[in-house]
């Protein structure tokens, strides 16, 4: 639900990163946060447990410029990807313009992403919103583990049709963190014009 | 995609008239309208200091979690909430329940002025955003700014941010 303000000429969207537990969403944000230059970020917001588990989300805007006048920002949400929170999730993804969906790669976790990705169907269901008219990026990772799942098996399950694009990604060393990124605020842009 | 939020040059200074409104009659220091997603629509009155982006997300959030109490307890909606702080407090209510309007304010006013006011804005508001949605959905009434060109300039812009 990208906010347009004609008269401030102002742009505001929100991407959400979505995916299983531990799975590193919250880690791809802190890695935007650090890297980017001060001007362009606003303050990081964590709403986690003591242990620091997400417990509502992560937020984290970001300024991308001044694109044919209009001041153009990003909102970008982690949820929380632990089972029970279901209730926070949904809450997040309200007023949603584009979603990365954080898979783990590892052997482990494999079903945990499928659950997730499923999880995050019905709850997209329960706004009336349809997958197919959302912009979704996935970002497979965990990449430098030892015992993970090919590409190819990750895919056949989670984008079977190879209908949404992919990266492949170290989050904790930023590898394929700003490709994602990037990839998913161009295909909120499109949507918009 | 989620009906979005356009506004408009003439919506946008009735919206702001109406706030300054509230804001004067009032005496609160601050008034800000926030859509249901977190993000901030306009702001008036002293927000030095406040990060505003936080501050509107986070009341989304306030907002979003109260209403699932409020479920929970058979209610459809808490349309009002009130934060007392010890020299701050916080009013927020619901418009055409797709915006929030949180009020700023401290012991140079009282919450039953904050309240009447507010109640009256409210309804001003209302008919603003009622006028701004059903606006949206006769789509053809945008203005064709963010076309074609647009989606290349703001492609370009990413490059140069992200670097490659």
């Amino acid at each position: 639900m990208a906010l347009i303000n004609y008269a401030s000429r102002e742009i505001n969207s929100k991407i959400v990163f979505y995916g299983p537990g531990l799975g590193g969403k919250t880690t791809n944000i802190k890695y935007v946060y650090t890297k980017l230059q001060p001007t362009l970020k606003g303050r990081l917001i964590s709403l986690a447990t003591e242990l620091d588990r997400t417990l509502f989300f992560d937020f984290l805007p970001v300024d991308i410029g001044t694109i044919r006048g209009f001041k153009t920002r990003f909102h970008l949400y982690t949820v929380p990807g632990q089972v029970f929170y279901n209730a926070s999730r949904k809450l997040i993804l309200k007023g949603v313009d584009g979603i990365v969906f954080v898979a783990d790669s590892q052997i482990e976790r494999f079903d945990e992403n499928i659950e997730s990705l499923d999880n995050m169907k019905d709850n997209l269901r329960s706004y009336n919103l349809d997958l197919n008219k959302i912009p979704l990026v996935l970002q497979y990772n965990k990449r430098d583990l030892p015992n993970i799942t090919s590409i190819e098996e990750l895919q056949k399950v989670l984008n079977p049709e190879n209908k949404y694009a992919y990266f492949e990604a170290i989050a904790t060393q930023g590898v394929g963190v700003f490709e994602t990124l990037k990839e998913i605020c161009k295909m909120v842009l499109k949507m918009l014009a | 995609m989620q009906e979005g939020i356009n506004i408009f040059e003439e919506d946008f200074w009735a919206i702001s008239d109406a706030l300054n409104r509230l804001l004067q009659g009032t005496n609160a220091r601050a008034v800000l309208l926030i859509d249901k997603a977190g993000q901030l629509i306009t702001s008036t009155g002293d927000i030095t200091g406040l990060d505003t982006s936080s501050f509107a997300t986070l009341s989304a959030a306030d907002f979003a979690a109260t209403s699932q109490l409020a479920s929970l307890i058979g209610e459809s909606e808490f349309s009002t909430l009130f934060h007392q702080g010890q020299r701050e407090h916080l009013y927020v209510c619901l418009i055409a329940n797709r915006v929030i309007l949180a009020v700023i304010f401290d012991q140079r006013t009282n919450l039953g002025l904050i309240r009447v006011r507010t109640k009256s804005a409210v309804a001003e508001l209302e008919k603003i955003f009622d006028a701004i949605f059903s606006k949206v959905e006769r789509e053809s009434e945008f203005p064709k700014e963010l076309d074609a060109d647009f989606t290349s300039a703001a492609e370009e812009e990413l490059d140069k941010l992200f670097g490659f």
